[in-house]
């Protein structure tokens, strides 16, 4: 059995350091389970958030040997083997306590964005007909697991701090599988535009490498969304239809 | 003692697919509602549901109906199921799913443009609405997204240690924010606990951190009464390779879409055993069940397809019988296909898409070319809360349970994509009849001593600090013995000795102990999470010893067989005056006479 070094976050009364274990590990581990054997036998009160271990639920979101990733789907036969491995909290975000950051401003920043708006229902009995085809792209948005990492790579809010400018990938990702669903009917353009910053995305697609459900979020969600926006607010056409529209 | 005070007309514990769903229908009713999360809002386990949503749809064979979709599932969960649950299930999932729909989920369509749906164990014609394999996330985020525009308030990271009650009344619950750890009391008319199973207690569970069955035991201590606490069951496909992800779980979509169960010698083995009450619709022949995976509406099912309880035991029986893996399971194969249709890969791909990137992240097995190495998985608890069918209020008044937490619907053994039209039928249902039940009630009022009482006991762990037990520890060493003594296969001595274990893990869980200070405290807070989960084990072990047979998911070996005597009862508990668990034999309800003809006539 190996012994590994993991140099691990912890928070303190003057804000924190690395404080080093040691921890034995077996075949197939993950850095999750190393976190919780530390837990379990040296720091039983090292906060880490998570829920289901299996890269569905998206709460164990941290920073490996600097790069944002899900402990869970972290294996460490993936690692180096002689060097220790730093475990930090999402730098995005505020840190509540040790692995554990305050990722609330998510909910609230989804909650303003307008929600489904159907269509009337296409038959009688009051389902709809959509294709497979027509749902394809819709559905890769909707595997989104809400893990955050997106919005913590993103250099507008980790490097910027335009947390109130910029809603982030996340929450495009979000509006477009409203924008693009078949059946929804409600207009996102000028929200898009003006409350959530879209034209702030400069398109370095850092959001998409650290996706781990892999949607491609800046060539599928935002540069659409980027698209429909332009045609809303710059085609030369439309911008003198409105104007005459106006009076 | 400080707290801060939260007063509404309904209160949510638990923000799984049941809870979310209770809100919905509560707020819609016009009550004031709170939810509280154990986790962040859309992480509850129901996000980790696989296959599908069970409703007779009749979108890919309209033979389907309700009363087809009833009968499987009484015969699913050998007719020990509360029948009113089952039928309202049958009937009402259809509606349920549809309204999903309609608040903006995207399932998988048929080539008309309907919501496609797969074939499961148990269910006669391909009956589950599905994304992929990822159907529960898009459940949980369609409840949540369309729920947070409803108006109730969401608390998250809070969790619940006890309700609190005026009278025999459940007024109430206490309990803290997991981040400051302070303290917090919710009043309210009616409480309804969704806080969904309890796989957590065993050591190979496919169930998330929140399942300790902790709703289930705040219940109880209220006076709950409990139900049917004996059937858990063991999905017959957990990983077991490598040991970090023993017990995740592998959906029986792989079934559905043709994968098949082989021993170690490459045979079929599910073919040398099928139960006699699925005899007339089950296939003994290997290219019959393929042609049913297939969407043939002439060819009866693969062996593979069974119940749950049936292919669990089978694949440990093979397993004992030396026939096993070299890791201690059988092969499940889903790559042979290849000689079947062409594109396999790329179809397994896209029907299978988390189950291919589980098997190739954590494993390193791609499952287009290689067979999985599966096994049994402490997966759900058919028993629980006793709850009325048609209201799901419990036997205390102003207590409502619904969704895993509650008893009755699956009987002995669930069906696969039942949970996920139970959480939806029967959390509405919860939410209406909990609002009628708040709006006929006045003002409540919360008692100081109860608080104070529960205060002082969540605190004293921290008394005891380090030289207090290792909560870590306690919960490990009863993870292993609940899965040695009372896990897949149970007999006497086994249950004997189990309840010896949990007595004298209960007395070292009284001097548990913690350190550092309370917020965001792990250790804290698995602290308090062993009394419920010491009283979940006791309640199975107790119940599980009481039943001399084997039926569904509880298999006796020294009672290998179905009995009459025990066909008739549920297993019932109480908590006692002396705060002892009380077990009773309450006699089933009869069914009613024309549900009793539509099983007779579907047999």
């Amino acid at each position: 059995m190996a012994k590994l070094i993991f140099n691990i976050w912890r928070t303190g009364e003057a804000g924190g350091h690395f404080q080093k274990y040691e921890a034995v590990i077996s075949e197939g581990m993950v850095v999750l389970d190393a976190v919780h054997q530390i837990q379990a036998e040296q720091a039983n009160d090292l906060a880490v958030r998570w829920n289901c271990k299996a890269g569905k639920c998206g709460s164990c979101s941290a920073e490996i040997n600097g790069r944002p990733k899900l402990m869970c789907m972290t294996r460490l036969d993936d690692m180096p083997a002689d060097k220790p491995i730093t475990i930090q909290p999402m730098k995005a975000f505020p840190v509540i306590k040790d692995l554990v950051t305050d990722v609330s401003r998510n909910y609230r920043l989804k909650k303003k964005i307008k929600k489904f708006k159907p269509r009337p229902p296409d038959a009688p009995d009051g389902t709809w007909r959509m294709y497979q085809s027509d749902i394809d792209r819709v559905q890769e948005f909707r595997k989104c697991i809400e893990c955050f990492l997106c919005q913590d790579v993103c250099h507008v809010i980790r490097e910027h701090h335009l947390h109130e400018e910029f809603s982030g990938p996340r929450h495009m990702v979000y509006t477009a599988a409203l924008e693009m669903h078949p059946l929804d009917v409600e207009d996102r353009r000028k929200d898009l535009k003006e409350t959530d910053g879209i034209g702030f995305c400069n398109i370095t697609k850092c959001c998409t490498t650290v996706c781990p459900e892999n949607i491609t979020i800046t060539d599928n969600a935002i540069i659409p969304l980027k698209e429909r926006v332009a045609d809303r607010f710059y085609d030369p056409l439309m911008k003198l239809l409105s104007i005459f529209g106006k009076k | 003692m400080g707290y801060e005070t939260f007063t509404y007309d309904v209160l949510v514990i638990g923000s799984g697919g049941a809870g979310l769903r209770a809100a919905i229908e509560a707020s819609a009713a016009g009550v004031t509602v709170g939810v509280v999360c154990r986790s962040l809002l859309g992480k509850a386990h129901t996000v980790m549901a696989e296959g599908g949503v069970a409703a007779a749809l009749g979108n890919v064979d309209d033979r389907d109906g309700w009363k087809v979709h009833f009968t499987d599932t009484m015969r699913g969960g050998q007719y020990m199921n509360n029948w009113r649950m089952a039928e309202l299930h049958a009937k009402e999932a259809p509606d349920r799913v549809k309204e999903l729909e309609a608040w903006g989920a995207v399932f998988d369509r048929t080539e008309d443009g309907r919501i496609l749906q797969r074939n499961f164990g148990g269910h006669k014609y391909p009956r589950l609405a599905h994304v992929g394999d990822r159907t529960g996330l898009e459940m949980i985020r369609t409840l949540q997204d369309h729920g947070i525009h409803q108006g109730m308030d969401v608390y998250q990271e809070y969790t619940i240690i006890s309700l609190l009650k005026q009278g025999e009344r459940v007024v109430g619950a206490f309990g803290y924010d997991r981040e400051k750890g302070l303290f917090k009391v919710f009043q309210a008319k009616a409480v309804i606990i969704a806080t969904g199973g309890m796989g957590r207690i065993y050591k190979i569970s496919s169930n998330s951190w929140d399942c300790t069955g902790g709703g289930i035991s705040i219940a109880y201590h209220a006076g709950a009464e409990l139900i049917d606490m004996e059937f858990v069951q063991f999905h017959p496909t957990g990983m077991v390779w490598p040991p970090s992800v023993r017990g995740l779980l592998i959906t029986e979509g792989v079934r559905g879409e043709g994968g098949v169960l082989r021993n170690i010698e490459g045979r079929r083995f599910m073919f040398d055993d099928i139960p006699d009450l699925y005899k007339a619709q089950t296939s003994t022949d290997e290219e019959e069940g393929w042609r049913y995976t297939q969407g043939d509406k002439n060819a009866k099912r693969p062996p593979e397809l069974l119940t749950r309880d049936h292919v669990a035991r089978c694949i440990r029986r093979e397993v004992k019988a030396g026939r096993g893996t070299p890791h201690g399971g059988v092969y499940l194969d889903i790559a042979w296909i290849k000689e079947k249709i062409p594109n396999a890969a790329e179809h397994i791909k896209r029907k299978l898409p988390s189950m291919y990137h589980q098997f190739k992240e954590l494993a390193g097995v791609d499952i287009t070319k290689e067979p999985m190495e599966v096994g049994p998985t402490t997966h759900y608890i058919m028993g629980g809360v006793k709850v009325d069918a048609d209201s799901q209020m419990t036997s205390v008044p102003g207590l409502f349970a619904t969704g895993e937490c509650a008893a009755g619907l699956h009987g002995a053994n669930r069906l696969g994509g039942n949970s996920l039209s139970d959480l939806l039928v029967f959390g509405k249902r919860a939410g209406e009849y909990a609002a009628r039940y708040a709006k006929e009630q006045g003002a409540v009022a919360v008692d100081e001593n109860q608080i104070n009482e529960i205060a002082a006991w969540a605190l004293a762990p921290f008394e005891r600090g380090s030289a207090g037990e290792n909560p870590f520890a306690l919960q490990d060493e009863l993870q292993e013995m609940m899965q040695d003594l009372v896990g897949i296969v149970r007999n006497e001595n086994d249950l004997i000795m189990a309840q010896d274990k949990l007595k004298a893990l209960e007395s070292r869980v009284a001097h548990v102990g913690c350190t550092g200070n309370r917020g965001y405290n792990p250790g804290w807070h698995t602290a308090m999470e062993l009394k419920h989960m010491l009283t979940v084990a006791q309640a199975i072990a107790i119940s599980a010893r009481e039943r001399k047979e084997s039926r569904g998911g509880h298999f006796r070996e020294d009672y290998p067989d179905k009995s009459t005597e025990f066909s008739n009862v549920n297993m019932t508990l109480k908590k006692g005056d002396t705060g002892q668990i009380e077990i009773r034999q309450i006699p089933k309800p009869e069914v009613r006479h024309d549900l009793k003809q539509i099983i007779e006539e579907m047999k």
